[in-house]
């Protein structure tokens, strides 16, 4: 079970902008340097033990997110923990010794395994950064353990393939080993299977089940998929324009979802059943999401919202507390547990980041 | 008669390396008005399929037998020029799986729908600009969009061009190939619905490709499960998802999580699916079934009808 008490990841007001390249025109013209808000202030506590799916439409910044927390890419502002380090300023060897216990899963299994290595040569590669082994021999007896965890047996076989040689089932398994087999803590699924197969996806997501359970690890697992983040998740956190707007207990958020912006989405899940052909989908929200460039005021759903109110496009809703650990960002309810109230901070760092006085 | 009847299709992919058989006798008929699902896993032979009905087949692939009737006509036997004039666009058209990227960037949406008309009708340019224009509202979009390129639209805005290309010249049949695969899940629904009022205000018959039987729900009233190149299912939508025959359509329909329910765990078909340059022997889908039998190694099981009007290629089912 997951124990609220320990956080793995922590993050504080975390901000990603990416600066748009207007071009040389844009320069000689003095046009304004625009920024797309990928990842705009979003605070999150994720504890051990636990999985939990941050689900949203394409372009929300899922991925952004999942790169800041694996310090892939430098946030623009706020603080990313790890138990109680801070991942902002890690460099050299603290940075090494990080990347060996928080992992990433890429959603392409075709893009993430460089095609001149065998599957035994791309896993190895990791234990020899790493100085993990201390011979050849020792690599190998890892190598061929992680590849009969993840079921590509018998493992000789398949350390002697090329990747064009796997199909993207077995492909995504070689990337989970790849992140497994430092043996991690923590590891960022990033859509692993929204390009595998249906009959192939049951698989994976049972292998990365029974592995976690296996090896004790916290997953965030990414998807735009809402039916799989509430078979695998614990927690759900729905992402809209790059911040959280609920967040909740997985059977919960699914079935009783109290943003307009959730309840739209999960109206539009197609599910196997073939008396959906004789209605409508019910639809409230119009459009699409709109660029990250320009956020709209106040509630960033606003422009799309059927329940918009006056106060809707001025005042920024912040995340309370609803039903019990069911947070949501929204002028339609009302509570006084603000979320940000309940994620710790690490005791040696309380006080340069005082988040409680931040919104002052 | 049926407005569409395929009978014992076969189209094969000469390679170097090999003979594809990516459709392999496949037999199906659509009513005007009905739609079917065409569900299988990746590489089983959908794409190839469609290509077939609509003479779009890539090099190096062939119809090798088979008939194709469309109101009655063999359309395998018309000429590629008849087939255009008279068929392809008017009769039967394609939105193509992938065709988010299929429009030129370099003109103007409503250019690239004016070319329509040039290739596949003889009307003149000011009436097909009018039809143009109300076929464009008719898919939700305001007329503005014709002088925009492609970059300049959405995912979902694309998508409605797509399937307003199709329905340029009112075809009876439109094969729709994964039309939503690309889009999100709120996106994917407003086409969804597009398609549902089209379908209903035309009476529009739909071939509709998708390895996601959520998708198939929404719209077919029938529905053909493929397996390597062959159909194995077939049967009213109703009676596939629930009471499903052969063993492969019954643990794909239970390897998806469900959303309004808690399930411990999924089902999932193990092994891999097979080369169609080398099919197994006898049912193809022996190697992978928890249910095969001595007989299955070695005779190939023939789609027969088990219940009215749900047929099965299974040895566990027959005689
Ligand atoms: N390197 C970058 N430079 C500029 N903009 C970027 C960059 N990376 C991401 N963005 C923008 O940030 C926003 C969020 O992108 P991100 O990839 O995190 O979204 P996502 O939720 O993962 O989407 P998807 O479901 O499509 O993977 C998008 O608008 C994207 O265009
Ligand atoms: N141009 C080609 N040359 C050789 N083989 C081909 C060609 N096009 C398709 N094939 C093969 O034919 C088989 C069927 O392919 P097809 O594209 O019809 O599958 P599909 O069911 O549409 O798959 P998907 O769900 O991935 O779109 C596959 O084994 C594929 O590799
Ligand atoms: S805050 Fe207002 S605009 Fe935003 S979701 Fe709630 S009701 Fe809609
Ligand atoms: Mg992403
Ligand atoms: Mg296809």
């Amino acid at each position: 079970m997951v124990n609220m008490e320990n956080q793995i990841v922590t993050l504080i007001n975390v901000k990603k902008y990416f600066q748009i390249r207007r071009g040389i025109w844009g320069t000689i013209r003095r046009l304004p340097i625009l920024y797309a808000k990928a990842v705009d202030g979003v605070s999150l506590a994720i504890y051990e033990g636990e999985t939990l799916a941050l689900v949203g439409e394409s372009g929300s910044g899922k991925t952004t997110l999942g790169r800041l927390i694996l310090k892939l890419i430098d946030v623009t502002e706020g603080y990313i923990f790890f138990k109680d380090i801070l991942v902002n300023s890690l460099k050299g060897e603290e940075l090494k010794s990080y990347r060996r216990n928080v992992q990433i899963i890429f959603q392409d299994p075709y893009g993430t395994l460089d095609p001149r290595y065998t599957i035994g040569g791309a896993l190895k590669e990791p234990l020899i950064i790493h100085k993990i082994a201390k011979s050849s021999t020792e690599r190998m007896e890892i190598v061929s353990k992680i590849l009969e965890e993840v079921k590509l047996v018998p493992p000789d076989e398949f350390m002697r393939r090329f990747p064009h040689q796997l199909s993207g089932g077995q492909r995504q398994r070689v990337a989970i080993a790849k992140a497994l087999i430092l043996n991690p803590k923590f590891i960022v699924a990033d859509e692993p299977v929204s390009m595998l197969d249906v009959s192939i996806r049951a698989e994976i997501l049972e292998l990365m089940k029974s592995l976690k359970e296996k090896f004790n690890l916290t997953y965030l697992y990414i998807t735009h998929d809402l039916s799989t983040a509430r078979y695998i998740a614990n927690r759900i956190a729905i992402m809209y324009l790059g911040k959280i707007v609920e967040i909740g207990p997985a059977g919960q958020v699914i079935d009783d979802p109290f943003h307009p912006y959730t309840q739209a989405l999960i109206a539009a899940v197609p599910e196997p059943n073939p008396e959906n052909k004789f209605r409508m989908r019910e639809l409230k929200i119009i459009g699409e999401i709109p660029s990250s460039v320009f956020i709209p005021s106040g509630c960033r759903f606003h422009p799309r919202c059927p329940f918009a109110m006056e106060i809707c496009k001025r005042v920024e809703p912040e995340l309370i507390e609803i039903k019990p650990n069911h947070y949501v960002a929204c002028h339609l309810y009302s509570g006084n547990k603000r979320y940000e109230d309940t994620i710790n901070i690490p005791d040696k760092f309380s006080e340069i980041i005082s988040i409680r006085s931040s919104k002052a | 008669m049926p407005l569409l009847e395929i009978r014992n299709l076969k189209t094969y992919f000469f390679t170097t390396k090999g003979i594809v058989k990516a459709v392999d006798d496949v037999s199906l008929s659509i009513e005007r008005g009905e739609t079917l699902g065409l569900a299988g896993e990746s590489g089983c032979g959908k794409s190839t399929l469609a290509y077939s009905i609509i003479r779009l087949i890539p090099p190096p692939g062939k119809i090798v037998s088979g008939n194709i009737f469309f109101e009655g006509e063999d359309i395998l036997r018309l000429s590629e020029e008849e087939f255009r004039t008279k068929i392809r666009m008017k009769k039967i058209s394609m939105i193509f799986q992938g065709a988010l990227h299929g429009l030129t960037p370099v003109y103007t949406v409503g250019y690239q729908l004016l070319e329509v008309f040039k290739y596949h009708s003889n009307i003149e340019e000011s009436k097909a600009k009018e039809i143009i224009v109300d076929t464009v509202k008719l898919v939700g979009l305001d007329p503005s969009i014709l002088k925009r390129y492609p970059h300049e639209l959405s995912g979902g805005q694309k998508q409605r061009i797509m399937i307003c290309m199709a329905i340029l010249l009112k075809p009876p049949l439109v094969i729709a190939d994964e039309p939503t695969t690309a889009l999100d899940v709120i996106v994917q629904a407003q086409i969804l619905n597009l398609l549902k009022e089209l379908q209903a205000k035309f009476n529009i018959s739909i071939i509709l490709i998708t390895h996601d039987l959520g998708i198939i729900a929404e719209l077919a009233d029938k529905i053909a499960i493929m397996y390597a190149g062959k159909i194995v299912e077939y049967g009213k939508s109703m009676d596939i998802y629930k009471d499903p025959l052969h063993p492969y359509t019954q643990k794909l329909i239970r390897s998806i999580p469900r959303l309004k329910e808690d399930v411990n765990k999924l089902e999932f078909i193990p092994g891999l699916p097979p080369d169609l340059r080398n099919p197994p022997s006898g049912c193809r889908f022996h190697p992978r079934c928890p249910f095969a039998m001595e007989i299955c190694k070695r005779v190939e099981p023939e789609l027969i009808e088990i219940k009215p009007n749900h047929y099965v290629a299974c040895h566990l089912y027959g005689k």
